[in-house]
């Protein structure tokens, strides 16, 4: 056993534990915010320095080291960090539990950490829990009744996704006898595509595997939590969801689905298709739902469902292709990074703006331009790219999705997707207009912290640099596609 | 022979007091009708060879959740009224048949690998081994235990006042 290469992990475990006990001890909240961070930064450095090594397989194969798992913790840990510094206005305003709060959100990043290194289903399933019940008590952190019935409809909807998807890997081990992803492999192409279409179980487990980590990504149709969640939810934690929980659900699913059941070409082309008819459903239902929404937590929560389906494009690009290209997987990379930086800042820029305001409608960022210019230009900022204008971020990653869609014959849906990137320019665009041209209500100031800056300021530094010059980007996750399946 | 008229008796059972659970009207005869379902599990696992996972569902579900359940709804108000009438009833039924059916299709339209070896008696030392030993699941047995501290911070933030 080699717990060197869990050193992220463990120490990230450790943080957490240190985070409740100073919080006994210490009078100024303010310092359990600078240990978490410190924490999950101490964790980062640990991972950086695994970069470069050889990919390795430890724990009895439960857990795979290789640059993919490394990329997608690196993003776990700095979205994690970004929502710690986003929550310090946010958190002031809380009595108690400020020390639960942020061991939930530790907890739930280490979750996140073991979903993107694991290989087996049992641990997979144990990590995606500990990330998940860490975000069902955070959505219901607020305790009044919004929150609560946010909370408690994510527990249900989450627990019955749960079960969905155990039934699935029930399934698939009967079918196999493993539940090692590596071994899964072996035994699916053992079998070869007659052999999986004569087993309806192994097909009915692979159905209801899709379905499980669907519910994670929020793609259609299993949706519908997203935007009562996210209205609920104290908002640090609804842009923690939009983007920590989706970019790990993408990470699972691309590991089991690019190695266990990748193979057979009869088998890839099939779930290709199935997820390309999702993603285009998926963009179109988020998009146009967005278009008449006046609470902006909503319209996030829409416009997620949204960017799921353009990643999926991504999911049916790689299951198209043939075997041995990663387009599908690199591509899918880039945009997570770029999905990420541009929702979590735009996330850090409404709270900042709502502490103030105490309104999520739209209509009350009214001539914000005019109360704070740094804020709105950074929010305008983070819009465009989600929208894919250059030169953000989002341009480049809607660019190089769809580019390898089309690639790989997937013409139609890139047209799809394109329309309906232009639907979306709408309902972004209109929040724009009301900060730059409406009237505002006062012409009080919107102050904001010294973390609320610094992670708006990375984030937006961020989009620009992934958008101007992508090419370190993309080196990184074409890099991380490639090492994978070991 | 015994063993199979068992499991059918067992099955039957489970499946009635699941229906009950979901379908009686007084939720501390739903919660009673759930402990039943509980036990006859443990009984179906005992024909399945697994000793040790029986006597864990007893201690724990039968044991120990059952009665914090039968407890929480004691400390309940309003509890007389019983579950609300529900609009979705009609299609959640539907679904669930529906999911019935293609599931038990899967299943029975599948030829399933049998091992040729006898079922393990008894099971406890090989799953200790399998779970804290060199080779085995202790990793997932770690993360489990740190889920658990999730789940005992959450019960304590959400249940105390704020």
């Amino acid at each position: 056993m080699d717990l060197g290469l869990l050193a992220p992990e463990i120490s990230l475990a450790a943080t957490a534990v240190a985070v409740i006990l100073l919080d006994l001890f210490v009078e100024r909240k303010g310092a359990l915010a600078i240990v978490s961070v410190i924490g999950l930064m101490v964790s980062a450095a640990f991972t950086i320095a695994m970069f470069g090594d050889p990919a390795q397989v430890s724990f009895n194969g439960t857990l795979a080291v290789d640059s993919f798992a490394l990329f997608f913790k690196l993003l776990f840990l700095g979205i994690a960090a970004l929502v710690i510094l986003a929550s310090v206005d946010y958190v002031s305003k809380f009595e108690r539990f400020q020390g639960e709060y942020h061991a939930l959100i530790l907890l739930s990043a280490l979750g996140m950490l073991l979903m993107a290194t694991a290989t087996e289903l049992i641990t997979i399933y144990v990590s995606l829990e500990l990330a998940s019940i860490s975000l069902y008590i955070l959505a219901g952190f607020l305790k009044d009744p919004k929150s609560t019935e946010s909370s408690i409809k994510y527990l249900l909807l989450g627990a019955t996704a749960s079960a969905v998807l155990l039934y699935g890997m029930a399934l698939v081990f009967g079918s196999t006898g493993t539940t090692q992803l590596g071994e899964i492999t072996q035994q699916v192409q053992a079998l070869g595509a007659q052999g999986v279409a004569d087993n309806p179980a192994l097909v009915l487990g692979i159905i209801l595997l899709i379905a499980g980590f669907g519910f994670k990504i929020a793609a259609v149709p299993f949706q519908m939590w997203v935007p009562d969640v996210y209205e609920g939810a104290p908002t640090p934690i609804v842009a923690y969801l939009s983007v920590g929980s989706k970019a790990a659900g993408f990470a699972v699913i691309l590991r089991v689905f690019s190695s266990a059941f990748g193979l057979p070409d009869w088998l890839s082309l099939d779930w290709g298709m199935v997820f390309a008819v999702l993603a285009a459903i998926g963009m179109t239902v988020g998009n146009v739902s967005a278009l008449p929404q006046t609470n902006i937590k909503r319209m996030f929560g829409y416009s997620s469902i949204a960017q799921a389906g353009y990643l999926m494009v991504g999911l049916a690009a790689m299951g198209v292709a043939s075997a041995g290209e990663t387009i599908g997987q690199s591509t899918i990379l880039f945009f997570l990074l770029s999905y990420s930086l541009a929702n979590l800042g735009a996330f850090i820029a409404i709270i900042a703006i709502t502490n103030k305001i105490d309104s999520d409608l739209i209509e009350d960022f009214s001539g914000l331009f005019k109360r704070s210019p740094l804020l709105t230009l950074g929010l305008t900022l983070c819009l465009i790219s989600l929208i894919g204008m250059p030169p953000a971020a989002g341009f480049m990653a809607k660019f190089y999705i769809f580019g390898g869609a089309a690639q790989n014959g997937l013409l139609w849906l890139v047209i799809i997707a394109v329309l309906n990137s232009v639907v979306s320019a709408f309902y972004y665009l209109r929040v724009v207009k009301v900060m730059w041209l409406g009237e505002p209500a006062s012409v009080e100031k919107v102050p904001s912290s010294g973390a609320l800056r610094v992670a708006l300021t990375i984030t937006c530094l961020g989009v620009l640099f992934v958008g101007i010059l992508p090419g370190f980007a993309m080196k990184a996750a074409e890099l991380a596609a490639k090492m994978f399946g070991i | 022979m015994a063993f199979d008229i068992a499991f059918w008796l067992l099955a039957i059972v489970s499946v009635v007091a699941a229906l009950a659970v979901v379908t009686l009207r007084n939720i501390f005869r739903a919660a009673l009708s759930l402990v039943l379902c509980f036990i006859t599990v443990a009984g179906l696992y005992v024909t399945l060879s697994a000793d040790f996972l029986a006597a864990v569902q007893i201690l724990v579900y039968v044991g120990a959740i059952s009665i914090l359940l039968i407890l929480g709804i004691m400390l309940t108000r309003d509890v007389q009224l019983g579950s609300p009438t529900n609009k979705l009833r009609f299609p959640a039924f539907l679904a669930a048949i529906v999911f019935f059916g293609t599931v038990a299709w899967a299943v029975l339209n599948t030829t399933w690998g049998i091992s040729p070896q006898g079922p393990l008696e008894p099971t406890t030392a090989t799953l200790a081994g399998k779970l804290f030993g060199e080779n085995g699941y202790i990793l997932t047995v770690e993360i489990a235990a740190v889920l658990l501290l999730a789940a005992i911070l959450g019960a304590i933030v959400l249940v105390r006042e704020k």
